[in-house]
């Protein structure tokens, strides 16, 4: 005799009942915490930015943020103006570091212009420029925090990754390797060239801050040639901003 | 064991060695190779599966009665797959830190062959409790193979061991780096966790001969 769970009818109605189930669960799950989530997500943005300028409880060899609780207070504190560059236009948003890069860059894909957003830090005295972008590692997205001076000089980076693999392209947001990007320079004989990570290296030590190179990771060459891609692509965006803040 | 009976306490048992899912079953191999180039990966790796594996089977095991044999392995993907992001959601909302080291393996351990294995071939035929300690067995039987191949490869080749160096500076030439000793950079590519499960193998095998197969 058939059993009553083989029976076509059966398991065309569990399958309906198990994913009105599972989907509202799903949903329920999702819809209650969306809040937190966004918040959360919202103060790393801070921190990020904060890190990339130099704001961090940095150990020995290791990447730390300042605490939640204190960044948006220390985000108000020293970044001290938010742009957001359009074309030629440039205008003033408090809110531009909510600014999606992501859906940036799908706008300027279907012809619509894009909305640069760039924030402006000052500490002890030295002004940083930080600019959030974003590009594809190997297995999902990569994105930066980078703080420039107004040479486009690096002051100070962040990298970070959806889904790199671990222990490879995954150490991109590992002090070792987003340190090395202080100091380089983004320009070379007064044109933009970018900072690509390189195999075959001759610097590994990193002394020489002028070769538009750092050294890249060991059995990372995917993310690391995305990470030079990002760089190359996004920051070359910001370069007519830095023409313009020079022929002020 | 006074907690638990022989029998169950051989569902725990025999996965660590004699049934190890990774080195017997082969099975897990995928996420074996994937991510135990660092020692830490592979733990935070290992404690997850324990902790989807032990629920899944038990959620698995309830509803084996009314699971329609057709359907049986999408309602088995779609367990495990509600339990994953369930779990990554609670962390995203209480744990942010957490979440951005876990959820990188998010989408290995819905794939994971162990897991759907277990699901298959033991809670669709036993209770929940019976299941829970099968679940929690495979799974460390897993996270020990993960550990021991992580440890090899991060200290081999790295030398260091959940990020600390213990070999010395390579750059500065210190400890044993100043007689010369070099890291081996191939032992942070995948291939070589695969050379590193064969060596246990025939490790295992040749220590327990009952293990060979014709």
């Amino acid at each position: 005799m058939e059993k009553r769970t083989d029976k076509n009818s059966y398991t065309i109605i569990f399958a309906i009942g198990m994913v009105l189930v599972v989907g509202s669960l799903l949903a329920f799950a999702s819809a209650s915490l969306k809040d937190r989530i966004t918040t959360n997500r919202e103060l790393e943005r801070q921190q990020n930015i904060l890190y990339a300028m130099g704001i961090n409880e940095n150990d020995e060899s290791n990447a730390v943020f300042v605490s939640t609780e204190e960044a948006p207070k220390l985000f108000s504190e020293y970044i001290k103006k938010q742009l957001v560059i359009q074309g030629d236009k440039t205008t003033e948003d408090n809110e531009a570091y909510l600014i999606d890069v992501k859906k940036e860059q799908t706008n300027a894909k279907d012809g619509k212009e894009r909305r640069l957003p760039l924030f402006i830090g000052e500490r002890e005295g030295v002004t940083y420029y930080i600019a959030p972008i974003r590009g594809k590692g190997l297995w999902d997205a990569i994105w930066a925090y980078v703080a420039m001076d107004d040479n486009m000089v690096i002051q100070g980076a962040f990298f970070d990754h959806k889904g790199e693999t671990a222990g490879l392209g995954a150490n991109i947001n590992k002090r070792f390797f987003m340190d090395d990007f202080i100091g380089e320079d983004l320009m070379n004989n007064g044109k933009f060239v970018g900072v690509n990570v390189a195999k075959g290296n001759a610097d590994p030590l990193n002394i020489d801050k002028t070769d538009n190179e750092v050294d890249a990771i060991a059995g990372a060459t995917i993310t690391g040639d995305g990470v030079s891609a990002m760089l190359r692509s996004e920051l070359k965006l910001y370069v007519p901003y830095f023409e313009n803040l020079k022929n002020k | 064991m006074g907690l638990l009976s022989k029998k169950d306490a051989k569902l725990i048992l025999d996965p660590l060695a004699d049934d190890n899912p990774i080195t017997i079953q082969v099975l897990g191999i995928c996420s074996a190779l994937a991510i135990t180039a660092e020692l830490k990966a592979s733990l935070v790796m290992a404690i997850s599966v324990i902790f989807v594996l032990g629920i899944g089977n038990v959620v698995i095991s309830l509803i084996r009665n009314i699971i329609p044999s057709k359907i049986r392995i999408i309602v088995q993907l779609i367990v495990v797959a509600a339990l994953v992001i369930i779990v990554d959601l609670v962390l995203k909302a209480f744990a942010y830190e957490l979440s951005k080291t876990l959820s990188v393996f998010v989408g290995l351990i819905i794939t994971n062959c162990i897991i759907m294995g277990r699901f298959e071939a033991f809670a669709l035929g036993n209770g929940p409790w019976r299941a829970f300690l099968d679940g929690i067995g495979n799974a460390l039987g897993y996270g020990v193979i993960l550990i021991i191949v992580g440890f090899f490869r991060e200290l081999l080749g790295s030398g260091t061991l959940f990020g600390i160096p213990v070999l010395g500076d390579p750059i500065a030439k210190t400890g044993l780096y100043s007689i010369g000793y070099e890291n081996n950079g191939f032992m942070i590519m995948p291939p070589m966790a695969l050379i590193v499960v064969g060596i246990i193998i025939w490790v295992q095998r040749s220590r327990n001969k009952a293990l060979i197969e014709d």
